[in-house]
């Protein structure tokens, strides 16, 4: 319990945003979107970090989150990079249009 | 510890060689200070105890020694087949900093005590390879492996995160000696979502490892990175993965082994299907190791999936590793000098025996080795595999490894095919560096001593 609201909540809504995020990757076509369902899975892991630290009073887990921040942002800025070069080469950033390791 | 602390040092030189100019240097500096790392680490193997660092983040006990040393001698190896692939290009020291960062981060993940030293382990060695990944800037292939193999690697680390979450959440730490003691503790009453977590992180890691059916980012790839980088990803990477995963099931989660054997045989079964009849119909060589690659990692998976708490487990996984990293740094190397000019299909070997004929050696080899054929490494290192799996309740497993094996001779002796029996179009000799030379030829020469000798190694290696 944490302030008078079970854990199990915590789980099903970070499990909920999770699954959003994942069934995105796998959806969608524009690349800025594939970040961004990323980011969302990612945030579901921290907020469901952060509810357990706090049930099980442990500063450990949120010390986590941090990392977790800082690794998902240096990703991102190498991921936007990529995309810039993919986007000087052929001028669009649609998955549809990356087909070239295709037997 | 210092093997590591030594790495990271020199990747901090290598981006101020740029400042400083000392460019040409560098590969010098890199050398010596990868020779100074594996002293370092070898020392600590002669005190002989587990020191824990950092508030035990890392410990580098004896197999965590052993696989650092096998990471720090393919690198060592690596660089040297690199030195003209960094003349090359124009950003020298970024190319150097990068690679050198991703092997601190496999030296972590060989050596993790704490979920949070696995996880920024993978992450320290997967970022800078997204980047080498996409390195050739003008290639719009390279452009999309560097982003699939992103995409595809942050996927795989939000699962492990949220099986990292998920497994905190029954447990209350992040330490892997305290979450196997809960384990012990409650017993066969684990919470749900704790087995949930187990199974999300062997997804997880069979991402990381390429493992069917999670392989399919990674023959895309291995085909659009630049090669020598594929050889990075298939030597160094495959290995340090390999050790956080044998760390992870057998030491975290080993009394829970009833969660995690069903799905890791479903796996491993996949794996060697696929993998092995989808390397046969493949036109590029490149691809080919790829796909021979998922096949190899089913084979160190069988170690973890017998879960036999031994010291016969270890040495299989460090005996395999090591023979298929030799042997992989001899195919990429071959492979990097025979498709320079940019074809990469079986045909780029025909007449290779005439042309060159130490390389078609050395590249026959390792195709032996690789494809578990005696007198070379990979034979013993797939027998040792075979020892641990006895016994176990997965003898169905074995008969298909064995068979799957047969299709894996077909393909890679087609490439001994091309090179002894076909008639290439040139006929001038492969000009080859001399440095390329030597380190394609001690590899080899490596490859055979192992299978000479492979007691030899296992007596190394006894803890």
């Amino acid at each position: 319990m944490i302030n008078g609201i079970s854990i199990n909540y915590y789980l099903m809504l970070s499990t909920v945003l999770f699954i959003i995020g994942a069934v995105g990757v796998m959806a969608r076509r524009n690349t800025i979107i594939l970040f961004m369902c990323i980011e969302l899975m990612l945030n579901a892991v921290n907020l469901l970090l952060v509810a357990f630290s706090v049930l099980h009073n442990d500063a450990s887990g949120q010390v986590f989150v941090f990392f977790i921040m800082a690794v998902a942002a240096a990703e991102v800025a190498v991921g936007l990079a990529i995309l810039s070069m993919i986007y000087r080469n052929i001028k669009s950033i649609d998955t549809d249009l990356l087909g070239n390791l295709k037997n | 510890m210092k093997g590591l602390l030594i790495i990271s040092a020199l990747g901090i030189i290598a981006m101020l060689a740029e400042i400083f100019k000392f460019k040409k240097m560098l590969l010098w500096i890199v050398l010596i200070g990868i020779i100074g790392a594996y002293a370092a680490t070898l020392m600590e193997w002669q005190t002989g105890m587990s020191i824990s660092y950092f508030k035990d983040m890392i410990a580098f006990d004896k197999p965590a020694i052993a696989f650092s040393g096998i990471i720090l001698a393919t690198a060592f190896f690596w660089f040297i087949l690199a030195n003209d692939y960094f003349e090359e290009d124009t950003n020298v020291t970024d190319h150097f900093a990068l690679v050198l960062f991703a092997i601190v981060g496999a030296l972590m993940l060989t050596s993790f005590k704490n979920m949070t030293t696995l996880f920024l382990g993978i992450e320290i060695m997967s970022i800078p390879l997204y980047v080498l990944a996409a390195s050739k800037k003008g290639d719009i292939k390279s452009n999309e492996a560097g982003f699939k193999y992103l995409i595809m690697g942050s996927f795989a680390s939000a699962f492990l995160l949220f099986g990292i979450a998920l497994i905190y959440g029954a447990s209350g730490s992040f330490d892997i000696m305290e979450i196997r003691s809960y384990i012990s503790t409650q017993g066969g009453n684990l919470p749900l979502f704790f087995n949930v977590g187990v199974v999300f992180m062997l997804v997880a890691m069979c991402f990381k490892v390429s493992a069917a059916p999670f392989h399919f980012w990674a023959p895309d790839v291995y085909e659009g990175s630049p090669t020598l980088i594929t050889a990075l990803m298939s030597t160094i990477v495959k290995t340090a993965a390999f050790a956080a995963i044998l760390r992870l099931f057998m030491v975290a989660f080993g009394n829970v082994s009833v969660t995690w054997t069903a799905v890791l045989a479903g796996v491993i079964a996949l794996s060697l299907v696929i993998a092995n009849f989808t390397a046969a119909v493949q036109s590029s060589v490149k691809r080919m190791l790829a796909y021979s690659s998922i096949s190899h990692a089913a084979f160190m998976l069988m170690v973890i999936l017998a879960n036999q708490r031994s010291n016969i487990s270890v040495d299989a996984i460090i005996y395999y590793s090591l023979a298929y990293s030799i042997g992989s740094i001899t195919a990429f190397g071959v492979l990097y000098n025979v498709t320079r000019n940019g074809n990469e299909n079986f045909e780029a070997f025909n007449g290779l025996a005439k042309r060159s004929p130490m390389l078609a050696l050395c590249m026959t080899i390792a195709m032996l080795s690789l494809a578990g054929i005696p007198i070379t490494a990979g034979f013993f290192a797939k027998y040792f595999v075979f020892t641990t799996m006895i016994g176990t309740p997965y003898k169905w497993l074995l008969i298909l490894a064995v068979l799957t094996s047969a299709v894996g001779a077909y393909y890679y002796l087609k490439v001994v095919i091309a090179m002894y029996f076909k008639q290439g179009h040139h006929n001038e000799t492969l000009p080859v560096e001399t440095s390329n030379k030597i380190v394609i030829a001690v590899t080899a020469v490596i490859t055979v001593l192992l299978g000479l000798a492979p007691a030899f190694i296992s007596e190394l290696f006894k803890f």
